[in-house]
């Protein structure tokens, strides 16, 4: 929304970096569903879908789409070797056991403590749950791709969310067009400054506490 | 062993006006689409759905909501559903938000004859506003009360005339858990098969959770990503 395509792919591009081989991986609608375009070749990962396939492939050929066989989107996907087809029950076991090592999802506001608002806007935008509480609470790393102002241009990442919570503390890293950002136990750290932005320019438009690591100081006073 | 097969109108004739019904699928994948169409034109009204989302405005459980024949909707999603959106802010459609694992774990717990199960998911959000907490072993979990409801209906790929049922691959999704949940369940497939077509090491659906097995006439919507 209100992103152009090389933003998005470069969001996910930089989210593809954090999944290393052998992993879980569950990705929600939308920036999250580019990801896989930028996997490195040796990176092997299990994609979980939460409507029951572990083990997602890429989009189908035009035309070799089978409508039962689908993503938690509604859009066509395949299945790799090793592929399983499961229930919503057991779907949604695999999330709650801790099974899920990276999910990637949107928000629309996270707070400096990790806290994750992306379900509704009263009285204006319902989404909805969705799988969105069960993975942002029991997956081991939760990662948010977003704008990092709205469309108005206030800030996202906030001291406290306004809006109602999907999960509280859950969230390990922002990512943004103009930052990657850490929750870490000392806070909100931003580790990295996407070009053309400035520290000062992420610093205006976030609305929260934030620490930065020595390394990105040293890098910006040069 | 007599047959469970019956028409498309034999099976709707037991949803009517106010009918509590579960309805399989997951964006419209896995929903069916006979039985659908055969609601809308029934015209029955103030239904209660549960749903694991309101589908899209064209696709799946979406259409009988966009006709407004649904007073109350127990979901996890409305997102793809504009509709349901604005239903529901002009106050005609009551919606009832779960997260979905817990909202498919309450329809499995009803469908094996639980009273609901304990979750700890979405416990400190506006969600645990209202529900019972019990501790078990040290840590806090919501009682999370089971679903059940008049009518379960389900698509899946393959029945026996007993009711015995495979489904296909991601739309399997909700289907099993409500196949077992509904009072009334009718399955409308793909192909109906005889007796011991299945082996029954593939079974996911025992018939005995099964009352009626009708034929799909096919999906009948346009899917979000055809012709674009």
């Amino acid at each position: 929304m209100g992103m152009g395509e090389s933003v998005r792919d470069m969001l996910a591009r930089r989210a593809a970096q954090e999944i290393k081989d052998g992993m879980i991986v569950n990705l929600g609608i939308g920036i999250p569903s580019l990801v896989p375009n930028y996997l490195s070749p040796d990176v092997h990962v299990m994609f979980h879908a939460e409507n029951g396939v572990l083990g997602m492939g890429p989009t189908p050929q035009l035309g070799e789409e089978d409508a039962n066989l689908c993503n938690a989107a509604g859009y066509p996907v395949t299945v790799t070797e090793g592929a399983s087809y499961c229930d919503s029950s057991i779907a949604f076991g695999m999330i709650r056991r801790g099974l899920i090592d990276i999910t990637i999802l949107g928000a629309l506001q996270v707070s400096e403590k990790g806290d994750l608002a992306n379900w509704i806007v009263p009285n204006k935008r319902v989404p909805g749950i969705g799988g969105a509480m069960d993975l942002a609470q029991k997956s081991k790393k939760v990662i948010v791709v977003m704008n990092h102002v709205d469309k108005y241009g206030n800030p996202k990442v906030l001291k406290e969310c306004s809006l109602p919570l999907t999960s509280q503390a859950c969230v390990d890293m922002i990512i943004t067009e103009m930052a990657v950002m850490a929750v870490r136990d000392e806070g909100l750290v931003v580790e990295e400054i996407m070009p053309p932005y400035t520290l000062d320019d992420v610093l205006r438009c976030t609305d929260a506490t934030v620490h930065i690591t020595p390394h990105l100081q040293e890098s910006e006073k040069e | 062993m007599r047959s469970k097969v019956v028409s498309i109108e034999q099976a709707l004739s037991v949803i009517k006006d106010g009918t509590k019904l579960m309805v399989g699928g997951f964006g419209g994948v896995g929903s069916p689409p006979s039985l659908i169409e055969g609601i809308m034109n029934k015209g029955v009204k103030d239904l209660t759905i549960i749903c694991n989302d309101a589908g899209f405005p064209h696709i799946g459980i979406g259409k009988v909501v966009s006709n407004r024949q649904v007073s109350h909707l127990i979901t996890s999603h409305i997102g793809s559903n504009p509709v349901a959106g604005r239903l529901m802010h002009e106050g005609e459609l009551e919606v009832e938000f779960c997260p979905q694992g817990t909202l498919a774990e309450r329809i499995r717990a009803g469908g094996v004859g639980l009273g609901g199960v304990l979750s700890d998911i979405g416990i400190d959000s506006v969600i645990d506003k209202d529900k019972q907490k019990v501790e078990v072993s040290g840590k806090t979990y919501m009682v999370e009360p089971a679903i059940t409801a008049d009518v379960a209906i389900v698509y899946a790929k393959k029945a026996d005339t007993l009711g015995n049922v495979i489904y296909d691959k991601s739309a399997r999704n909700m289907n099993p858990l409500m196949a077992m949940a509904g009072t009334t369940t009718v399955v409308e497939v793909e192909e109906i098969v005889e007796v011991s077509a299945l082996s029954p090491e593939e079974i996911v659906t025992p018939g005995i959770f099964v009352k009626y097995v009708v034929q799909s006439k096919g999906v009948d919507w346009k899917w979000v990503w055809e012709n674009q």
